[in-house]
């Protein structure tokens, strides 16, 4: 329906002012530069109108246009200030080409519905770079935090050589030392075994809590959601002081009376803690998706013969499998960046990726930290992309066209 | 492998079902570099020599508060731990430190001076056995001071001279002290000032001269990131933090060691162990804290070892190869003008002038 | 209706009353709920609730007074403490009874350090003197008043008693006072010293800071939530990815990522110096005060809030908006009228556990905070792990847990618990 809607060319009126606006803009970076702000304001807007003045009037062709605009714009960026003034000329010839044409040919109203107004367009694309903006500042800190983990140095700091791209400012060190260093690596493999488990158990009781609680006449209900929540509520180094005393004692029966390995033992503490942080979040989410399951459904399958268990598997579970699978991601991460309780909690031998991560931050600065970040960073970005892409196959072979 | 070995072996010599940890110990350090000097210095050797395997936790900023849990849940999974003084007094007080009779459970120097002798005044508690002499004090960057570089303590105060930002501890210890110094209080008197209300507000009024130009850190690591940022012109830290900034890192910053405050690094052992673990626990505080051991440590890091017949042993960094001596806080020609954190005063005086420091913080 | 003719209650297939079947299978459909229930209930009460509230427990506890010194909180019984005279000997003997029993027993440093909280040099004093009262005979060398006040001269202040006499209640109040700005004395609760008040605004302070975190990630995370919400699912979920990152980078690292940015030769003011729009000695103050917390939390806490909102906004039909619009509503009567109220869940659902969690940070305002920029979850932390007075922790934290109970209260009373999502 949206590509439909009809497309015409403006008039020069309208583009060549609203392209000299955005040539102003990166000229006034450029100008800063060079110490010249209004001259490079000025510079900018005339030559991006001048440009598309050109590419209308004269050149009318739309690649030819681009590869000009690209070229030219990069090899000004590298007489300027070099390798990043090439990068920088690359990307703004990419988006002047572009946009250009994007208003000259109306692009722009392309996927819009046919009868908003001028308004509607300037407000729809305006709240778009609202968005675009909220989003950056979601990214901000991986975006400082991936340079930085290249750093040659030992500080959190943009070196000047950083900032010319000068291959010395750079170095795989902090890489290095993570796949190198026993601590990382020990901490790294604890985090990876006590969160999982640790959200194993507090996916599995609390899916099962937040299905009883589901139910109609519960007695008590308001009273036993606090109490289920209110791990979530206390204060956090209230709960770890709290908890490092049940601990001590649960850990004290499980090795003297029952002879436990002292390890294992270690990591049963941390894991309940952990999970027991996680639980709030689990039976948030899933009393969330339940309260909109229809009961029928349930019904309807026992009427059918089937058991409560598999009325469970069959029917309740895929369908709040979204509520369950966030309320997990929550548990996950919970545990993953917790740093306090296991503080607490933990000994020397369960220490986790958190926990050296702070003493890192405390001792000595490393940007070990960093390096460790990015790797988990682009590991998310790879299951992220991949849970969906798979979604996405699911849904073509089951003959639904992609949403 | 090598611990299901040692633990064959250990079980062969002790028929006790306890036998897996009776040839392991928990110490508990700062992590860092700090734990990295034992590692060499101690631990490595220790190891050798015992068999004993040494389990490293990073804890020692917890260490006052987990250990009074530990122990009030009768469950104390520490053998040694390195805290520093003020916290050790505060754990002896507690009565969650064991008492350590330093003669007989220390071993002498090697001309036959007894320990308590070789260590001397710093055996400021029965519980606690010093092993580094570190200090407080300030480095500055020195492309931002201009052709006057500091040279002595109430450049701090000085923006006239000094203008930028001075990083300071977020707590009153060390900067009641220096403000009230830099306020003409002679050094000998600081303390009788400072346990007044008056001269506690003396010393307010004079820090808050400064108050808008501070970034108070919390960290140890604040100080050498900041001064290598170039977000403040001068910080305090503790001294080994500047020496790796300064030698290490290369950065261009140099020590202003006027005033400096002496404090120490030492160990304690838990109240409440088992009569084998705390006989273990002796035997390895007796074996790290002799002469020669602290002066290995001084190879790793730049701090003093605490016994006096140490100090000649101090030689050269391991990794960089330059001389320790001069880069000790120590050293004469560094400690020509010097504090010892006094603990008794602080002990007693923390909690009240902590409140108004906050109070005054949050102003 | 063919029972017509049956008197008597209705009966069920099986000949039992049909009121009685109905009441089992409730019973049993009960029972089944709470047996889904129990054992996490059971795994939360034994392993958070009981021990949490044993540590709140320790706010108004008291009893190291009375079991350290036995003896002379008998006498202090007798004496009164208005009389401004020193106790007469019979209490001196008590209490060097009790001081050598507790030296013996390695308790009275202990005792100090908890007295130091009230009042000023009690720790020294106690741990001086115990080297001297430990040779002393409990029996043989009395009378002991002269010989303590010779021992140290604060056994001959009166005020040193009336402090002892003050705090040996086994139940305290003096916690609690404390966290309130006031103190326990001999004349009953007062309040601490102007120098001295800081919790009181910390409390303040926390509760306003929090709230501003809460709307300001409610203003970034509207459009952004609204936005998902209505692209087609294979673009929103790309995009949700961008959500979820900043949520699997630890929260030390996006602290210190904005510890990079924010402070004055940071990534932000070398930029503007750079761009001409601030000039280099007069860089932007942007971390270690309030701006630097609220930047920092409302980043950490932004994903909390997209989330909620996003699943609830997920569920409002794009119909209504149409059908408002086809109707002559203008843009804004459409949005405030028609789609805002139907997104309301959302943003309570956000709120509250924006809210909540702001209120019990402390790594973070630690990092970025400064001074002014600190909650009152740093002085719990402190009070913890430094000053180890515990009882005065025990009772921030449950004042604390009481503001967010109460929240948590009118919370339900007004949105409901269950209209909580998280996406």
């Amino acid at each position: 329906m949206a590509a439909l809607t009809p497309i015409s060319r403006k008039p020069l009126s309208v583009v060549l002012p609203t392209v000299a606006i955005a040539g102003g803009f990166l000229g006034m970076f450029v100008g800063a530069g060079q110490d010249n702000v209004l001259l490079g304001i000025v510079i900018g807007a005339a030559l991006m109108a001048g440009l598309a003045w050109l590419y209308i009037n004269v050149l009318d062709n739309e690649r030819v246009a681009r590869w000009i605009t690209i070229l030219g714009l990069a090899a000004i960026g590298f007489f300027f200030a070099g390798i990043t003034g090439l990068i920088v000329g690359l990307l703004a010839g990419w988006f002047f080409a572009f946009f250009i044409f994007w208003l000259y040919e109306g692009r722009y109203r392309q996927k819009l519905l046919p009868y908003m107004t001028a308004g509607q367009v300037l407000w729809h694309y305006t709240f778009r770079v609202i968005c675009g903006a909220i989003f950056v500042f979601l990214i901000t800190p991986i975006l400082v935090v991936l340079p930085l983990s290249f750093n040659a140095q030992d500080f959190f700091t943009f070196t000047p050589e950083m900032l010319r791209l000068d291959p010395e400012g750079y170095s795989l060190k902090h890489y290095r030392d993570f796949f190198t260093n026993n601590e990382w690596q020990r901490s790294f493999k604890n985090s990876l075994i006590i969160a999982p488990i640790a959200t194993v158990i507090s996916v599995t009781l609390g899916t099962l809590a937040a299905i009883g609680l589901s139910q109609s006449h519960v007695p008590g209900r308001r009273a036993i959601m606090g109490i289920l929540i209110s791990p979530m509520i206390v204060p956090l180094i209230i709960s770890a002081t709290g908890m490092f005393f049940f601990y001590s004692d649960i850990g004290r029966f499980l090795e003297g009376t029952l002879g436990m390995n002292k390890n294992f033992v270690g990591y049963v503490k941390v894991v309940l803690a952990h999970a027991v942080l996680g639980i709030p979040f689990v039976i948030i989410t899933v009393t969330a998706t339940l309260v909109g399951f229809d009961q029928s459904l349930t019904r309807a399958a026992a009427n059918m013969g089937a058991g409560p268990v598999r009325t469970f598997f069959k029917i309740q579970m895929p369908l709040i499998l979204p509520g369950v699978i966030s309320g997990g991601l929550f548990a996950f991460i919970t545990s993953f960046d917790e740093v306090v309780v296991v503080l607490f909690v933990g000994s020397a031998s369960q220490k986790t990726l958190p926990w050296q991560m702070f003493t890192g931050l405390r001792e000595q600065i490393s940007p070990t930290i960093l390096a460790v970040a990015t790797i988990l960073v682009v590991i998310s970005i790879a299951l992220l992309t991949t849970v969906e892409l798979l979604r996405r196959r699911s849904e073509r072979l089951r003959g639904l066209t992609p949403a | 492998m090598k611990i299901t070995k040692t633990t064959l072996m250990a079980s062969a010599i002790v028929a006790v079902a306890g036998a897996a940890s009776a040839e392991e110990m928990t110490i508990v350090s700062w992590g860092g570099a700090y734990s990295k000097s034992q590692l060499k210095a101690y631990h490595e050797p220790y190891s050798e020599k015992t068999g004993v395997t040494i389990l490293n936790d990073d804890s020692s900023a917890e260490a006052v508060a987990k250990l009074r849990a530990m122990n009030e849940a009768g469950n104390v999974t520490w053998d040694v731990v390195d805290v520093v003084a003020a916290d050790a007094i505060r754990l002896c007080d507690e009565g969650l430190a064991l008492e350590i009779d330093f003669d007989t459970q220390l071993a002498p120097a090697p001309d036959g001076t007894s320990a308590s002798d070789d260590f001397g005044d710093l055996l400021v508690s029965d519980c606690f056995i010093p092993q580094i002499v570190y200090s407080t004090t300030f480095g500055y960057r020195t492309d931002l001071v201009g052709d006057n570089p500091p040279t002595e303590i109430c450049a701090v105060f000085d923006l006239e001279n000094y203008p930028g930002k001075r990083s300071l501890e977020k707590r009153p210890i060390n900067n009641m002290e220096w403000a009230l110094l830099c306020d003409g209080v002679a050094k000998d008197d600081v303390y009788d000032v400072l346990a007044t209300p008056e001269g506690q507000d003396q010393a307010l009024a004079k820090l808050d001269t400064i108050k808008d130009s501070v970034v108070w850190w919390s960290a140890g690591a604040d100080t050498p990131q900041l001064l290598a940022d170039g977000e403040v012109i001068m910080g305090s830290t503790y001294n080994g933090r500047l020496f790796s900034v300064i030698e290490e890192q290369k950065q261009p910053v140099a020590m202003l060691w006027d005033a400096q405050v002496f404090d120490l690094d030492g160990w304690i052992i838990p109240a409440g162990l088992s009569e084998e673990r705390q006989q273990r626990a002796l035997d390895y505080i007796m074996f790290a804290t002799d002469t020669q051991r602290l002066a290995d440590q001084a190879k790793y890091i730049s701090y003093g070892p605490a016994r006096a017949s140490s100090a000649p042993l101090v030689g050269q960094h391991a990794d960089l190869g330059i001389d320790m001596a001069p880069h000790m806080p120590t050293d004469p020609e560094n400690a020509k003008n010097t504090f010892l954190y006094n603990y008794e005063f602080w002990a007693d005086y923390r909690d009240d002038i902590d409140a108004k420091f906050q109070a005054w913080l949050a102003k | 209706m063919t029972d017509a003719t049956q008197s008597g209650p209705m009966l069920a297939a099986d000949g039992t009353p049909l009121k009685k079947s109905l009441a089992r299978s409730l019973r049993r459909r009960k029972l089944r709920a709470l047996a889904l229930i129990a054992p996490l209930l059971l795994f939360v009460l034994l392993s958070f609730v009981i021990p949490i509230v044993s540590m709140l427990f320790r706010s108004v506890e008291n009893g190291i007074v009375s079991q350290t010194l036995p003896l002379t909180v008998v006498e202090l019984q007798n004496w009164d403490a208005e009389s401004g005279e020193l106790p007469d000997e019979a209490l001196y003997a008590a209490f060097a009874k009790d001081m050598v029993a507790a030296i013996d027993a390695k308790e009275h440093t202990k005792l100090g350090s908890r007295l130091n909280y009230e009042q000023t040099g009690m720790s020294s004093m106690f741990r001086q003197s115990g080297r001297k009262i430990k040779r002393l005979d409990p029996e043989a060398d009395a009378p002991f008043k002269e010989k303590l006040i010779e021992i140290h001269d604060g056994w001959g202040d009166v005020n040193i008693w009336r402090v002892i006499k003050t705090h040996a209640v086994p139940i305290t109040n003096g916690y609690f006072l404390n966290a309130v700005d006031m103190q326990r004395t001999p004349e009953g609760a007062q309040a601490q010293p102007e120098d001295k008040r800081i919790l009181i605004k910390l409390f303040g302070r926390t509760l306003f800071m929090s709230l501003i975190i809460t709307g300001s990630c409610i203003l970034l995370a509207y459009p952004i939530s609204y936005l998902l919400a209505n692209l087609p699912m294979r673009v929103s979920n790309m995009l949700m990815i961008l959500v979820l990152l900043p949520f699997w980078t630890s929260l030390l690292v996006r602290t210190s990522a904005w510890k990079v940015m924010l402070q004055q030769q940071g990534v932000i003011n070398e930029t503007l110096v750079w761009l001409g729009f601030v000039a280099d000695d007069a860089r932007l103050v942007i971390i270690n005060n309030q701006f630097g917390t609220i930047i920092a939390m409302t980043h950490i806490l932004l994903p909390f809030m997209i989330l909620p909102m996003y699943s609830v906004m997920q569920t409002i039909p794009p119909t209504y908006t149409r059908a408002a619009k086809s109707m002559g509503a203008t843009n804004w009567t459409t949005f405030w009228r028609i789609y805002f109220p139907q997104s309301i869940p959302g943003i309570g659902a956000g709120s509250i556990l924006v809210f909540i969690l702001a209120i019990g940070y402390y790594i973070t305002p630690e990092i970025v905070g400064g001074t002014k920029g600190v909650f009152i979850s740093n002085r719990i932390a402190y009070h913890i792990s430094s000053s180890l007075n515990w009882g005065l922790a025990a009772a921030l934290g449950t004042i604390l847990l009481a503001v967010v109970l109460l929240l948590y209260w009118c919370y339900d009373k007004i949105v409901g618990i269950d209209n909580v999502k998280l996406g």
